[in-house]
């Protein structure tokens, strides 16, 4: 049954990933200025020349071959050169990746930490007001720009991992929050109250492993929202991860590199849903 | 209607107010230049002082609000019309259909919604006339932003078809598109309502997001993401706080809407 689950989730990450690599393939194929070459407006080339050109370029007009052109040189390991960086994609993903791999890391494990803090306290102390002031702490992060927040930890010069855990935090909070006082009011959890279990036992026994596995959805959910924060965090705090490369190549219009960044991030989010998806089936199956 | 969502209301209507009123509060315009008064602060003639280029602050404010209070829940109807389209017809429809719908949602969602828009304005050009980057930065984000709204209105659309109500109307010879029109469409009315709503203050903050990421409106149109952008060069709060202005609107404008929202939630459900 897992198995199966999980081939079902790497059938549909594979069907994803090429659907989005054609998806950003036609997309780049009708870009405006997609044909445009600046060899062509060479005055040394002869008509000719300038014919020959254009007929190189036919071969990108039919989308589909276009896009296998792509994935047959992907399986090669070759991602193509990026146009305003001129070097390949394949060593500028490598020498960004770990920088962002850091600061998304840490930017979770704080998001999370003060997420379940806030929500586990409003949950423990039971009093409206600290509940309230949760949720406004939360709510105010929310009404905030993620850029803005970027732009903050510069003035205050706080590291950006910082930043993305206050783009993340209000998000996973609201979430837990939820779960956790959903999972209060359940009637085992409130017997084992009545019968004067502490609070540390009921949470770590009836608690979380009722709202485990959608605690892992959220899990899942939020790499998306911090690799997405990533972008204003890198591109305004001048980190060189793949996030600010992200924002480089959507300025220079660098669309090999854009098409790049776009099948990893979608790889890269549908590796942290699914396999959040897959343990919380496996918690599920364990509990029956 | 509680005490917070009355004052949520008023906040709202104030500032929609002031921003339609743009041109008899700041009669200067957003785009006038008073080159010998760059960089001001604030005085009698610039209530919010100048910018850089000594255009007066709080006319770009009222200006840039007018664009964003616009445009953003014009993009947000042209989302939730397209999520009933693709979502509720996916619903009804059922089977193959919603499952390709769904396999296009996820696809969608998959992404990081500030990463796809970043991707997708990219593909258009980058210097165009103010007034096409703003219809096209706000149409982007009515394009795109219709995926979660689908999603939900597939499940209620699917959750639908199968009920008493529309059997009956089967059975009384009403098929096809009739069915989703008369039967099914107002019944998705609350969802369709609480999406446009959630849409808004997400659309003001993705549009600041591109904004200060310099892929949002061209200057000198002004719009609170190019307004916020302005803060990039602060040194601290203290020393010019009339800068912040922008930033305060923009939050007691997204909370506002928050506020309003949780009613409209309700009324979803």
């Amino acid at each position: 049954m897992l198995a199966g689950k999980i081939a079902r989730h790497a059938l549909a990450l594979v069907a994803t990933m090429l659907l989005g690599g054609l998806l950003a393939a036609t997309l780049v194929r009708l870009a405006p200025g997609f044909d445009a070459d600046e060899q062509q407006l060479d005055p040394h080339l002869s008509s000719q020349s300038v014919q020959a050109l254009r007929a190189a370029r036919l071969q990108h007009h039919n989308i589909i071959r276009f896009y296998l052109r792509y994935m047959s040189r992907a399986a090669h390991g070759d991602l193509g050169s990026s146009l305003s960086l001129g070097q390949p994609v394949l060593s500028l993903l490598r020498g960004r990746a770990p920088l962002t791999l850091r600061l998304v890391g840490i930017g979770l494990a704080l998001a999370w930490a003060v997420a379940m803090a806030l929500a586990l306290t409003a949950a423990f102390v039971r009093v409206s007001a600290c509940d309230a002031l949760a949720t406004v702490i939360s709510g105010t992060f929310l009404c905030i720009p993620a850029a803005v927040l970027a732009l903050l930890s510069v003035l205050w010069n706080v590291p950006g991992a910082l930043a993305i855990a206050l783009i993340v935090f209000p998000h996973v909070f609201r979430y837990a929050r939820n779960l956790l006082a959903k999972a209060y009011s359940l009637p085992h959890v409130l017997a084992a109250r009545a019968r004067g279990l502490t609070d540390l036992r009921i949470l770590f026994w009836h608690v979380l492993p009722v709202i485990a596995p959608q605690l892992l959805a959220v899990g899942g959910v939020s790499v998306s929202m911090a690799v997405g924060a990533a972008i204003p965090v890198e591109a305004l705090c001048g980190l060189a991860g793949i996030g600010q490369l992200a924002w480089q190549a959507a300025l220079a219009r660098d669309l090999p590199l854009l098409v790049n960044i776009t099948v990893l991030v979608t790889l890269v989010t549908l590796l942290a849903n699914s396999g959040a998806d897959v343990i919380g089936h496996m918690i599920r199956d364990q509990k029956a | 209607m509680s005490l917070w969502r009355k004052v949520a209301c008023s906040v709202l209507l104030l500032v929609v107010c002031a921003s339609l009123a743009a041109g008899w509060l700041a009669p200067s315009g957003y785009a006038r230049q008073y080159r010998e008064a760059a960089d001001a602060p604030p005085s009698r003639a610039h209530w919010l002082g100048t910018d850089e280029i000594g255009r007066d602050r709080f006319a770009r404010v009222l200006y840039g609000t007018r664009i964003s209070l616009l445009l953003a829940p014009a993009a947000a109807l042209l989302s939730t019309l397209l999520a009933a389209l693709i979502g509720g017809l996916a619903g009804y429809m059922g089977g193959v259909w919603a499952k390709l719908a769904m396999a296009v949602t996820d696809l969608f969602l998959s992404l990081p919604w500030l990463f796809l828009l970043i991707a997708v304005r990219a593909l258009l050009p980058l210097n165009v006339p103010p007034l096409f980057s703003v219809l096209a930065t706000f149409l982007l984000l009515g394009l795109l932003g219709w995926t979660s709204a689908a999603r939900v209105l597939c499940a209620t659309a699917a959750s639908l078809r199968d009920s008493e109500f529309v059997k009956q109307a089967r059975a009384a010879g009403i098929h096809g598109a009739r069915l989703f029109w008369v039967q099914v469409m107002p019944n998705l009315k609350p969802v369709l309502y609480a999406q446009f709503w959630i849409s808004i203050p997400v659309f003001i903050l993705a549009e600041a997001n591109l904004g200060i990421l310099g892929l949002g409106v061209a200057e000198p149109m002004p719009s609170w993401g190019s307004l916020l952008k302005e803060l990039e060069g602060l040194i601290s709060f203290g020393q010019e706080p009339w800068k912040l202005v922008p930033l305060v609107l923009l939050v007691v404008v997204v909370t506002s809407f928050q506020l309003l929202l949780s009613r409209q939630e309700e009324a979803a459900a």
